[in-house]
């Protein structure tokens, strides 16, 4: 099956100044299989939305080749982009329009009638909670509803594939969770999902597969449990009942863990060894643990030590 | 089942003539203001006292020119206003993320130029009657050279938003640069009454050939032949159009 993104080589150099250039994506190759749900993590200024924009026709790259669905978008703009639908990461809609009139006009940018789209619209507005507020302004909105209306926006011409950049920023979480499974059901009716986050949770929920960007390059790909795979050692913090004095530190000599609070332990494991010895020796010296907790999200972890490891 | 390429198109005008009524206060009103002012003061007060030009009292022959330039300034701020702001609020991404062709999107664009020009100048000349008596010599050439100005200045409005980098950037063309040319383009005099020297300034300023043709759709009168006025104005419109064709294909100012 012809992939659904096929990325080669792709350059893009920006002009910062009369003799200076930054190059933000540095040969970025990428494949992306039809019907995936596919996140690309970076820090700031990685490179996340300069790719996306080039995807979506908003970007002018410097060197490489991008297919979409097999249509060169050098060669075949117009079809090219058709496949696609964008959620930017900034609000970029007028705010003087009503939020119904939005949909209903990027629907005539892709040649659907006002007619033709509008049970659709309904529908997709109506899944994303927006359907009571077709007839306000869209400056009416709360911050949530708007990005809401970016997603129904881009989904009115029933793209094949779905880029979202960042599209949870600044979302509460019961509505990130809600947007999440939104995704999800769409991903589940066949739809691409290339995402940017930096929520790691986020890519970690939804995304079979994972490629982390750092300063424009692509510093490792694969499925979530590759990723996981790679981590160099996981970080626990353990709650413990009893005070943890310089005494119980001697004791605790040699075992992985270090006194962060008077009754917090960080535990620091290597991928496959077993808690079982730690809390044994724990015990034996008469401390007992209440909680256990992690950091962050796995992902995160492995994130911070790639980046961490290709900056060293 | 109608092209998905006019569909986009007539969202687009749709889009625009909405925007043009919604804010007609800022769109259509003004110019019918300023006109009528000029009217008054040059057609009435000051016109009263200067004597008849080519045969025509001189509100019959500033007019026309007054038409003129209310379609020019309603053709270039248009676009230009629309333009920019679309660009500054990245609303213009909606469009350039679809599939319609540049040139789809540059002709809706202009459509609404084209649009509120021609209403501009019906509602002015409307008003006009309300002080002179008008006659039309030849619709085809006062409705050709409307056309093809308002289409000139609706492009050149959207080069000037294409290149703006602030809203400064979009003032200082109007007010430095078409606003001059529009007054010394022969809309309150014919040319010949001017010493040979700046009669043959003025001949460099595009504007006094679009400012004849009008007239001379509606008088009969023109400074300069009639096929001279069309070659400057086409050949002005020819540039201006492959000027936005190669800004849209390069992404010159508007993409990243």
């Amino acid at each position: 099956m012809t992939p659904a993104i096929e990325i080669t080589g792709l350059k893009k150099t920006y002009t910062t100044g009369k003799n200076t250039k930054m190059e933000a994506v540095k040969g970025v190759s990428l494949t992306i299989p039809q019907g995936e749900f596919f996140s690309l993590l970076g820090p700031n200024g990685a490179g996340k939305t300069t790719l996306i924009s080039i995807l979506a026709g908003l970007g002018v790259k410097t060197e490489g080749t991008v297919k979409i669905h097999g249509v060169s978008i050098d060669e075949n703009p117009d079809l090219a982009k058709s496949f696609i639908g964008l959620v930017p990461q900034e609000f970029n809609f007028s705010i003087f329009e009503k939020v119904l009139d939005i949909i209903l006009d990027q629907a005539g940018y892709y040649g659907i009638t006002r007619k033709d789209a509008l049970p659709y619209a309904e529908k997709i507005l109506k899944d994303l909670g927006l359907w009571e507020k077709k007839d306000q302004q869209a400056q009416a909105l709360s911050g949530g509803m708007k990005r809401r209306l970016m997603i129904a926006r881009a989904l009115i011409h029933k793209p094949q594939i779905l880029l979202l950049d960042e599209p949870t920023a600044g979302v509460d979480v019961e509505l990130r969770r809600s947007m999440w499974d939104f995704l999800r059901e769409l991903n589940a009716s066949g739809t691409t999902i290339l995402l940017t986050t930096h929520y790691l949770e986020e890519a970690e929920q939804l995304s079979r597969r994972v490629a982390i960007i750092n300063n424009g390059e692509i510093i490792e790909e694969g499925s979530v449990q590759q990723l996981l795979s790679k981590l160099h050692f996981i970080t626990l913090h353990l709650d413990t009942v009893e005070s943890i004095t310089e005494a119980i530190m001697l004791l605790l000599r040699g075992e992985p863990l270090v006194r962060e609070d008077e009754h917090v332990l960080k535990l620091t494991l290597k991928p496959g060894a077993t808690l079982n010895e730690v809390f044994r020796k724990l015990s034996s010296v008469g401390v007992h643990i209440k909680n256990v907790r992690t950091t962050g999200s796995m992902l995160e972890e492995v994130f911070i030590q790639l980046i961490e490891k290709k900056n060293s | 089942m109608k092209s998905p390429i006019i569909v986009g198109y007539t969202t687009m005008v749709r889009k625009e003539v909405v925007r043009i009524f919604r804010i007609w206060t800022q769109t259509l009103l003004p110019p019918v203001i300023t006109m009528s002012l000029y009217f008054v003061v040059f057609g009435k007060f000051i016109g009263s006292q200067v004597a008849p030009i080519s045969g025509f009292t001189y509100i019959q022959y500033i007019v026309p020119g007054l038409v003129m330039m209310s379609i020019i300034t309603a053709a270039y701020m248009n676009t230009v206003s629309t333009f920019y702001f679309a660009k500054w609020q990245r609303v213009i991404d909606e469009i350039l993320v679809s599939p319609m062709p540049s040139w789809t999107v540059i002709a809706g664009f202009v459509s609404g130029g084209i649009i509120r020009a021609f209403l501009t100048g019906v509602l002015v000349v409307i008003v006009s009657l309300f002080f002179t008596h008008l006659a039309i010599f030849n619709f085809f050439i006062l409705f050709s050279a409307a056309f093809l100005t308002a289409l000139l200045f609706a492009l050149a409005g959207i080069v000037n938003a294409i290149y703006a980098k602030s809203f400064d950037a979009i003032s200082i063309v109007p007010n430095f640069v078409l606003t001059p040319l529009t007054y010394l383009g022969g809309v309150f005099y014919s040319i010949h009454l001017l010493p040979p020297f700046f009669a043959k300034i003025s001949l460099l300023n595009p504007i006094l050939y679009m400012v004849n043709a009008f007239r001379y759709g509606f008088l009969g009168v023109s400074d300069v032949s009639i096929g001279r006025c069309f070659a400057v104005i086409i050949a002005f419109t020819l540039v201006m159009l492959l000027w936005t064709l190669i800004l849209f294909r390069t992404g010159a100012g508007l993409k990243r």
